[in-house]
């Protein structure tokens, strides 16, 4: 697990809808960081069990892409499925994501994400690593 | 950061970006204010937004600003823009993930006092009948084909189920349903979150509210759209629900690609946009008109839902419950409308996003009765203050491309509100100014809180006093359900 001072997210003000700050060592931390940003903001809270896995598989041109698209997927299996993840495999091999997510079906969640926005969407190189600001459109 | 001096006023409610305030502006921003509506715009991003806006190809006239306008993402919250046909841009950001979000108000005959005794009632079985919350299934399920069907037929769809009346189609923007709708543009997914979804309120700002009718401006249009003073009326505020929020997603993504082979440069990735006369921007309309379609009949099947709630509370109670559809109408959708601009009178798509249509007196879309008085337009206040019927004008027609404000626009972010505001305070507190309040989530309902808004008064005085918009009447609330 990497440490929360390497990686994490908040919360920053946004007139109408959500952003998140989101920063990692690298893109697939990232990608796992924006993931439960994004659940906690929802309010999602997770059955005990079952136990669910799903397999993702995208390619992308850009990383910027790949964050918008990743997340776009898990805002769909829970419109669709009502499941939501807490544990990420995330392998990135060249232009593909392959991600093992293990999770369960919502035992609750408070607020709608109707979409994962490209607004002013940029993957910074920092010092610690890797860092970006995503707009949620609710 | 816009500067006040970056500004032109041109009278008391109207201001100028001036084209020449950024080289790669195409136009100017025109926004509709007084100046301490003003000062409120200029605490966020939403004049960075608009002049960013004012970079896409093709535009014509001016991006207009309205002054209920706030930060958005890519496009601002509020704003209007038209680009000429056939070369001009289509751009999903700037009509937004909520396909044809809008308003229906169902008037009554039935006097407030009377039903006093009923309100806490009426507000359960609202909340009962229509459901509401993050992730809620309706009472429909579709299948494929029929979800297609609902895509082409709109509201029609509706009336050959059983879920509306003629009139009611008739009292809705474009009759409830776009022509050019193709379902064959929509991905697997859309249609996946589109086929449980309808005839669902969903979350966040969106709600229906009994209202009472607080005043009378304008006694004529009132009487023409059966709005008495002291009677009650139902206001609904949803959209296209998941389906519009992953056709706009999909399209969006699609476009970042077309961006690059139409040598199209933008200063924000959220703006993408191809041009209408290409394949990919014809699919977006084809796609986008599945959706404002979707949203005409998911407000329709929500509206024979409310009837079924007073059906179920009022009878025995009052002598006539029934409610009869006043107007529908988007306040996010994209457009082909015919327009002068520069004395010539050309085909635009006009991009409306946290902006309602309001066209005036004489135009032919609109049902004979309100032909006379200009379209109605509905403009939701935030919980606990008032929500307004105007009717559009000339002036509407003349600058804004027969455009007006949405509602009160938010001044407070989200999570200043929940810290600032306790969701059980707040339903006290407007319960005791006799609001009952149905809400599934406590800190929903903060995040939604009157004090997160601008005046919604304010906001109708300066489309009024610049002339977009006219007073028709000032409504109540006294019951309010939200998801």
């Amino acid at each position: 697990m990497t440490s929360p001072l390497l990686s994490g997210y908040r919360e920053v003000p946004h007139t109408a809808d959500w952003e998140l700050q989101v920063w990692a060592p690298d893109l697939s931390t990232l990608l796992e960081q924006a993931a439960s940003g994004m659940y906690h903001l929802a309010g999602v809270k997770l059955n005990s069990y079952p136990r669910l896995n799903r397999r993702i598989e995208l390619s992308y041109r850009d990383p910027e892409m790949l964050l918008i698209d990743f997340l776009t997927e898990l805002v769909y299996l829970v419109d669709t499925e009502g499941i939501a993840f807490d544990e990420f495999e995330l392998n990135l091999e060249g232009d593909r994501l392959i991600a093992e997510l293990t999770g369960a079906p919502l035992a609750s969640i408070t607020k709608e994400v109707k979409a994962v926005t490209y607004h002013n969407l940029t993957i910074r190189i920092t010092n610690r690593g890797m860092e970006a600001n995503i707009v949620f459109d609710v | 950061m816009i500067r006040l001096q970056d500004l032109q006023q041109i009278n008391t409610y109207e201001w100028e970006i001036p084209q020449t305030y950024r080289s790669d502006m195409r136009v100017p921003v025109r926004i509709f204010a007084t100046r301490q509506l003003l000062e409120e715009i200029k605490g966020d991003k939403s004049l960075e937004q608009a002049v960013n806006a004012a970079t896409l190809p093709g535009l014509v006239g001016q991006v207009v600003v309205m002054p209920d306008v706030h930060q958005g993402y890519g496009f601002p919250i509020g704003g209007v823009a038209g680009t000429r046909l056939p070369d001009g841009v289509i751009s999903p950001g700037a009509i937004g993930y909520d396909i044809n979000c809008g308003v229906r108000l169902l008037a009554s005959q039935i006097e407030f006092e009377a039903a006093k005794p009923h309100l806490s009632d009426l507000a359960t079985a609202l909340d009962r009948f229509c459901p509401s919350g993050v992730g809620k299934k309706g009472h429909l399920r579709l299948k494929s084909a029929e979800l297609d069907r609902v895509c082409r037929e709109g509201s029609r769809w509706a009336l050959r189920n059983g879920y509306a009346s003629d009139a009611d189609l008739s009292r809705t923007e474009e009759n409830g349903c776009l022509q050019g709708a193709d379902p064959t543009k929509i991905s697997k997914r859309a249609k996946d979150r589109g086929r449980p979804q309808l005839g669902t309120l969903g979350a966040g700002n969106h709600f229906i509210e009994i209202d009472v009718v607080d005043k009378v401006f304008h006694t004529e249009a009132a009487n023409v759209m059966g709005l008495l003073e002291g009677n009650l009326v139902v206001m609904i505020h949803c959209g296209s629900r998941g389906f519009g929020h992953q056709i706009c997603s999909d399209y969006v993504k699609d476009f970042q690609s077309a961006v690059r082979r139409y040598n199209i440069h933008l200063p924000d990735r959220e703006l993408v946009c191809a041009p209408l006369d290409s394949p990919e921007g014809q699919a977006y309309l084809g796609a986008m008109r599945c959706a404002a379609n979707y949203a005409f009949t998911n407000r329709q099947v929500l509206a024979h839902f409310a009837r079924k709630a007073f059906e179920d509370i009022l009878p025995g109670k009052v002598s006539n419950w029934h409610l009869h559809q006043v107007y529908d109408i988007a306040h996010n959708m994209g457009k082909i409308e015919t327009h002068q601009i520069d004395g010539k009178s050309i085909e635009v798509c006009v991009h409306r996003k946290g902006a309602t249509r309001a066209f005036g007196p004489g135009f032919q879309g609109l049902p004979p009765e309100y032909r006379a008085i200009g379209q109605p337009v509905l403009v939701p206040g935030s919980m606990g203050t008032a929500s307004w019927v105007l009717v559009g004008t000339p002036g509407s027609m003349q600058r804004s491309f027969g455009s007006t404000c949405h509602g009160a626009g938010r001044t407070m972010s989200r999570r200043a509100a929940k810290k600032s505001i306790w969701g059980e305070d707040l339903r006290k507190e407007l319960q005791a100014q006799g609001i009952h309040i149905r809400a599934g989530s406590m800190a929903g309902l903060a995040e939604e809180a009157p004090q997160a808004y601008k005046d919604v008064d304010a906001v109708v005085e300066t489309v009024a006093g610049a002339g977009i918009a006219s007073k028709v009447a000032r409504l109540r609330p006294v019951a309010v359900i939200k998801g």
